[in-house]
């Protein structure tokens, strides 16, 4: 299981894209080519721009289809955060 | 290069101030004022900075003002970005919730560390800082990540009391939307171009639906819906392009459009020739919608477009 607490690196408000990209990269496609579990952790991260989700697991998504979501999941997101991870996993499986 | 500051350009009234900007004999810039009053926008210091840094403190030509409201300038910070001297004195006041001075943005952490300072300079409710973080963030991402600028960004915002609004402008010196646009879509005019950079899911960077894994074409298009729905002004003005999002009347049921010519807007084609991109945004503070329900609706015409878009590309069965 990894567990990659989000507001540790991209703070209360997460939109620094190159961050995001860092996380993805580095740690959620690594973790998913080993067969891990993913959780990405909101937790005190109050806002999180569309632009920061979709660096962060866009490509997850069209690199392994929506069974990625079968394997990360989102902790702790409040309702803006989850809305907006929404809109991002909706256009995406739109787009596949 | 001249470019005059009239008694009052709002994003309302802005048009006469754009096509009055000769941005012919490039190597030099005059800047002129109202001798009157100056009440302006902050878009008007973001484009006058982002104009001043292309060229050397010496080409610059500043006349002497005579607006009694002439401090407003020095104390935005415009003299003191382009290295100008001012003979201007004013009182310092404390900017918390007041306004952000002409600020440049070249880098991503940079504005990182700019929007964690900003937020609690404007002392404002959560969800209204948020609303704004939001807006700044994705605006000055696209400059730093498209524009190709040499400068960056060029930021203002000022708090109006009387309206309760915050008014932000951003500049820049890049290439321009077409030129970002015409990587993946065909623009003929910087107008089209202006047009299919606010529709949801279009991006310069891929022509494949969902964007690159770094870019979506979504930030332009959100910033629009959080104008559209809180009824403020939202411009865009590139090349010879220009786009203005009016305000929606109080009446009028909300509805988000993916094509940005469906809304209530003017445009035009025809401006003086800006080499960049030039945004403005009003944030009318009591009328800030709860932003996630404006993700709903978001979420909705986002989908909705995708959808019909990929459809729009099916491949029709030949009946012989």
């Amino acid at each position: 299981m990894k567990h990659i607490p989000i507001f540790e690196r991209a703070g209360a408000f997460a939109e620094n894209k190159d961050i995001a990209r860092e996380i993805r990269t580095q740690e959620i496609i690594p973790a998913l080519d080993k067969n891990e579990e993913v959780t990405l952790d909101f937790d005190r991260v109050d806002v999180a721009t569309q632009s920061f989700i979709h660096a962060l697991i866009s490509d997850v998504l069209r690199k392994y289809g929506n069974d990625a979501l079968d394997h990360v999941a989102f902790k702790s997101c409040n309702e803006t955060v989850q809305k907006i991870i929404n809109i991002v996993v909706e256009y995406m499986q739109e787009g596949l | 290069m001249k470019i005059h500051i009239p008694n009052s350009a709002f994003l309302g009234n802005i048009d006469p101030f754009l096509r009055g900007f000769d941005p012919s004999s490039s190597d030099s810039l005059e800047i002129t004022a109202n001798n009157k009053w100056i009440s302006v926008h902050p878009i008007v210091l973001s484009m006058i900075a982002a104009l001043g840094l292309t060229l050397k403190p010496e080409k610059i030509h500043c006349e002497k003002f005579e607006a009694k409201s002439k401090h407003y300038l020095a104390r935005m910070g415009l003299f003191k970005t382009l290295n100008l001297p001012s003979d201007m004195s004013f009182i310092e006041h404390e900017p918390a919730g007041r306004f952000i001075p002409v600020t440049q943005i070249r880098t991503s952490g940079e504005l990182t560390k700019f929007i964690i300072e900003m937020i609690p300079l404007l002392h404002l409710e959560p969800e209204q800082a948020q609303t704004i973080g939001y807006v700044v963030s994705e605006l000055v991402r696209n400059v730093i990540e498209h524009a190709n600028s040499k400068n960056g960004a060029l930021l203002c915002a000022q708090y109006y009391k009387k309206s309760n609004s915050i008014r932000i402008g951003i500049a820049d010196t890049g290439v321009g939307i077409k030129a970002t646009i015409h990587q993946s879509y065909p623009a003929k005019n910087d107008l089209e171009a202006i047009q299919l950079a606010l529709w949801p899911g279009i991006t310069g960077t891929t022509k494949k639906e969902g964007g690159t894994e770094q870019n979506a074409g979504a930030g332009l298009f959100f910033i629009k819906s959080i104008a559209t729905v809180n009824r403020d002004f939202f411009i865009i003005y590139s090349g010879h392009g220009f786009y203005k999002l009016l305000k929606n009347l109080p009446t009028k049921r909300l509805h988000l459009n993916a094509d940005p010519f469906e809304d209530r807007h003017s445009k035009d084609n025809d401006l003086p020739f800006w080499q960049g991109t030039i945004v403005g945004v009003d944030i009318t503070l009591d009328q800030t919608e709860k932003f996630s329900l404006l993700l709903d609706a978001i979420r909705k015409t986002y989908t909705t477009a995708v959808r019909e878009r990929k459809k729009a590309r099916y491949k029709k069965p030949r009946f012989i």
